[in-house]
């Protein structure tokens, strides 16, 4: 069994994409630079992400790719799932050496699963787009956070820029710790070192909210509990749209 | 914005509930400088209210107080209910604060009728070009027109609403009449045709000038109750295809009847909604939108009301055991869509995918196709000839329709209970 090793960065598994092919040796496994190998191997081979390496593997791609198919392969590796970069590396081996486009060939069961995961991951996002909440600080910063199942919230930014380009905001990632910022005019992303209760919590303090915030939420939760039609409940159709993960950080569910 | 508000909040989204429609697509617009907010082309549903339904815009009345009296509504005037009318600042503030902070994508107004016709479209009328021209709203907005209002208050409301509706409600006149004796089909029909003579102006306009204004850009909707009157599925059906033939209809909702005003005699007394035949007209109606069915096979004399117990497409099937089994292979678009169980989705897959390989059933199952409904209906690589042809289509409806009998555990011993 060949392994190779690298940072489990994207450019990193794009520089070994590279030295795959300039070593003409396809690894069998992708391992991070501290875990363990298998009992039993033949040989390990540690990659170094190198920019020009893995843009070159880039720019080649575009030649074999759409930009959907490049934006998908992106997507995926944003989803974090364990192995995914093995079948990353399999979908760009097997469009680098196509004669003509693979993205629609969903009967190879690697371009099936990129196609799946993307599936999952573009949801997510979503879902992000529809379930993230602001909340108004004191300061005028609208502050939302949630905790997605995958790293999507860089994808939401376009959205976002977009819909509330006149107000200052902040969309953090609970789960993963950092966020982007955005001050009117251009979005950065941030960590915190020290990090106050609404960065643990998702939830402003009520000293720092501003002062018509929970008026709102009351308002929000009024209106959404007037708007349901009793008759017609129906629990299980209300879960599968609005999955129970969101609903602690949804004021309408928490009221 | 106090306690005054929530009040008034509460009131009138409980009065503006039964109204279906909260769909937010069809525009896409981004963001200029100076305005609030943007409009994505497919709509987006913020949340979901417990009753499943999407809370995509904020649906509000400016005031539940009406002149008329039609037995299906419960702001009708004969009605002891809480009554109230939002001023225009309040109404605007509320929208643009939910706004900014993710909760709608935007505002969908209607309201009672109050003097007149005119004189309550006038205030919509306000309402938004208040919140268009003075607030800069960039969001959506689906505005609820009048019966019987005029042309120039339509054709000013096209210009600063995305999507307009007038609903028909009861899709019989002589039913109508019976429920609401205060309006008519001409009522409710020429505002329609009004809002249809601005779009398509508009279009014409737009090819001359690119800077025209755009008018209603996501078209007109509208909405039956189902199930309030004695009028099939036949009826309404009809009246839907009659609708989608017009230019600017995008969407006709079917809202199953809630008795809401249970003391008058002149409705029927239902338990529950009518939600199964209400799920069934909309399948019908995605037939008549994207499977290119006419509305003739689906409801017809001989099968004036549709089969609640199977969805339209696979009684359709049924009744025309001739037409397949369809070869997943071979087939074109058009006749795989016809396949029950296949949707648009794979239907389009399996176009793709067999590009690449000849398709057996593995490769459907792995794709994505579900095959309960469709395994009956294809022929495919290997698949056995077990179709509806051989099983003969009462079969097929007993196979299809059985309920699974709950597992009898043989380990244990059971005991007839004899009396």
């Amino acid at each position: 069994m060949f392994i190779f090793r690298y940072d489990k960065t994207f450019e990193g598994l794009l520089t070994a994409v590279f030295d795959a092919y300039s070593m003409k040796k396809f690894p069998d496994m992708l391992l991070a630079e501290e875990e363990p190998p298998p009992l039993f191997y033949d040989e390990i081979y540690t990659v170094v992400t190198d920019e020009e390496r893995s843009n070159r593997v880039w720019n080649g791609l575009q030649k074999k790719l759409s930009a959907s198919g490049l934006a998908s392969l992106s997507t995926c590796w944003l989803s974090e799932l364990p192995g995914i970069d093995m079948f990353l590396f399999r979908y760009m081996r097997k469009a680098v050496n196509a004669p003509r486009s693979i993205e629609l060939n969903f009967g190879d069961p690697d371009v099936l699963e990129i196609s799946k995961v993307w599936k999952k991951v573009n949801n997510e996002r979503l879902r992000v787009m529809q379930f993230l909440r602001f909340q108004k600080a004191a300061d005028g910063t609208y502050f939302a956070a949630l905790k997605p199942l995958y790293n999507v919230i860089s994808l939401v930014l376009p959205y976002l820029q977009d819909r509330f380009a006149d107000q200052k905001w902040l969309l953090y990632d609970l789960k993963r710790e950092y966020g982007y910022y955005y001050d009117l005019s251009t979005i950065t992303e941030v960590h915190f070192e020290q990090k106050e209760g609404h960065l643990h919590t998702g939830f402003l303090d009520e000293s720092i909210m501003d002062q018509d915030e929970k008026l709102f939420q009351k308002l929000w939760q009024t209106y959404f509990k007037a708007i349901t039609i009793k008759e017609r409940s129906n629990p299980k159709l209300h879960r599968q749209n609005l999955p129970a993960r969101f609903w602690k950080y949804l004021p309408e569910k928490r009221g | 914005m106090d306690e005054s508000v929530l009040n008034k909040l509460k009131i009138l989204a409980e009065s503006a509930k039964y109204d279906v429609s909260c769909a937010s697509s069809g525009t896409s617009r981004s963001h200029k400088k100076g305005q609030i907010g943007s409009a994505e082309g497919w709509g987006i549903c913020h949340s979901f209210a417990e009753d499943g339904r999407c809370i995509s815009l904020l649906k509000i009345m400016l005031t539940n107080s009406c002149i008329y009296d039609c037995a299906y509504c419960i702001n009708r005037r004969s009605n002891d209910l809480p009554r109230a009318t939002f001023s225009v600042t309040e109404l605007v503030n509320l929208v643009i604060e939910f706004y900014r902070r993710n909760y709608i994508e935007g505002l969908f107004l209607s309201s009672g009728v109050v003097r007149n016709p005119d004189y309550t479209m006038e205030r919509l009328v306000k309402v938004v070009k208040d919140l268009r021209q003075v607030y800069r709203f960039n969001g959506y907005i689906h505005l609820k027109s009048i019966p019987g209002a005029s042309q120039e208050l339509v054709n000013e409301a096209g210009l600063y609403a995305d999507r307009m509706s007038v609903n028909i409600e009861i899709p019989n006149e002589q039913s109508l009449q019976l429920l609401a004796p205060e309006k008519d089909f001409q009522s409710v029909f020429t505002p329609m045709r009004h809002i249809q003579q601005g779009i398509l102006q508009s279009a014409e306009d737009r090819k001359k000038y690119r800077h025209a204004p755009r008018f209603v850009p996501a078209g007109q909707s509208t909405q039956m109750i189902v199930g309030a009157t004695s009028d099939s599925d036949k009826d309404i059906l009809h009246l839907t295809s009659a609708l989608y033939k017009r230019p600017s209809m995008k969407r006709v909702y079917y809202s199953g009847f809630v008795p809401v005003n249970g003391y008058d005699n002149r409705l029927p007394a239902l338990k529950q909604p009518p939600l199964v035949r209400e799920n069934r007209l909309y399948q019908a109606d995605w037939l008549l939108r994207f499977y290119s069915f006419k509305v003739d096979e689906i409801v017809d004399d001989s099968y004036p009301d549709l089969d609640l117990e199977i969805d339209p497409k696979l009684a359709w099937a049924l009744r025309h055991p001739e037409a397949f089994p369809v070869d997943i292979n071979r087939a074109d678009y058009e006749m795989l869509l016809r396949v029950p169980g296949l949707g648009v989705k794979s239907a389009k897959m399996i176009l793709t995918a067999r590009r690449y390989s000849r398709l057996g059933t593995s490769h459907l199952k792995q794709i994505g196709v579900v095959l309960k409904k469709a395994q009956y209906f294809i022929t495919c690589h290997e698949l056995p000839t077990r179709t509806v042809n051989e099983l003969k289509p009462e079969n097929v409806r007993r196979i299809l329709t059985q309920r699974k009998a709950t597992k009898i555990d043989d380990s244990q011993l059971i005991i007839p209970f004899v009396y």
